[in-house]
């Protein structure tokens, strides 16, 4: 990918996918680093299935899932020095606080570390392609602090859908606005 | 600054019209957004179409959605267009400036664009 905010709206593709009904996405900068932890409550991984997922050519398992996504967010994340660590729990596990949390650290001198690019343009992607489900948002970094909780959005709008147009122009405007500050 | 009182003026505006789902468009416009989708440009084909659709009108008629792998990777971004009583169309290796083209000749104009399908590549 050649912005990490790809390898981001990529990931919470699975979210949605696992059919979680809230995704919570944090990234946290400092001088160094650049960490982003994106939570579900969808249905969760088997330690099997975490083991296949971040090791897709070193697996026993004959069923392995064969994805794209993490195998390259891992490679983005190791080539700074950095990794990813995934946790999940699965609905037989516990019915009740199931999901799945990612976490990727990359270090952002390292010359092998790719920008995080159009970060507006990603969270605007998630929230038009489901706009159901309960977003949350949160960008810091030294002297900054982005925010967008769809739920706030929602107690305004009422039955109005978040993929509606102007809704969606609003968000992207609001984000513009919110790191230009 | 953006505020919520923007919100809610568009909340007002749109009290009066029937609010239309997503899906309820007699024309559906699906971008492709797996990972081979998304690593080959479709965010900002997805969004071309997100305003262009906007920009031109079409929103009550027309709705952007995403989806998986279309099963063409190497042919990516791919768009499918499903309108009521045609053939699917499939548009392939789309950037956001085709999209816009796409937008203004086939769901204005109702001519498709051929030399974007699949079998022109
Ligand atoms: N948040 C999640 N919750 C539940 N399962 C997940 C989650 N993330 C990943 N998985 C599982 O891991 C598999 C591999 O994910 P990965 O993103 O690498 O590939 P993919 O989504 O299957 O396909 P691709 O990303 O190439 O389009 C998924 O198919 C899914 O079974
Ligand atoms: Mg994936």
């Amino acid at each position: 990918m050649t912005e990490l905010s790809l390898n981001i709206l990529d990931i919470s593709q699975n979210s949605v996918k696992a059919g979680a009904d809230t995704i919570n996405i944090t990234l946290t900068e400092t001088e160094e680093t650049l960490e982003f932890v994106i939570k579900d409550n969808g249905c969760g991984m088997d330690e099997e299935t975490v083991n296949s997922v971040t090791n897709p050519f070193y697996t026993t398992r004959t069923t392995r899932n064969v994805g794209l996504g993490v195998p390259l967010l891992k490679l983005a994340a190791e080539q700074t020095g950095g990794d990813i660590e995934i946790n999940s729990v699965t609905k037989e596990q516990d019915p009740l606080i199931h999901g799945t949390e990612l976490k990727a650290l990359f270090y952002k001198n390292h010359i092998d570390f790719t920008p995080l690019g159009d970060i507006i343009s990603s969270v605007v992607t998630m929230i038009q392609g489901a706009p159901d489900i309960r977003w949350s948002f949160v960008h810091t970094a030294p002297g900054k602090e982005v925010t967008l909780f769809t739920d706030e959005l929602k107690a305004v709008l009422g039955d109005i859908p978040l993929d509606n147009a102007e809704v969606i122009t609003w968000i992207k405007e609001y984000l513009k606005e919110s790191y230009s500050n | 600054m953006k505020s919520l009182a923007e919100l809610a003026a568009i909340r007002e505006k749109m009290k009066d019209k029937v609010i239309l789902r997503e899906g309820s468009g007699e024309t559906r416009v699906v971008v492709g957004m797996a990972t081979c989708g998304i690593a080959a440009g479709a965010r900002p084909v997805l969004n071309a179409f997100v305003e262009e659709v906007s920009k031109q009108g079409l929103s009550e008629k027309v709705t952007v959605a995403q989806t998986g792998c279309i099963g063409v990777c190497r042919f990516e971004p791919v768009v499918e267009i499903f309108e009521a009583g045609k053939e699917k169309v499939t548009y392939v290796k789309m950037t956001a400036d085709k999209a816009r083209e796409v937008v203004e000749k086939h769901l204005k104009g109702g001519n498709v664009i051929t030399e974007y399908l699949i079998t022109n590549v």
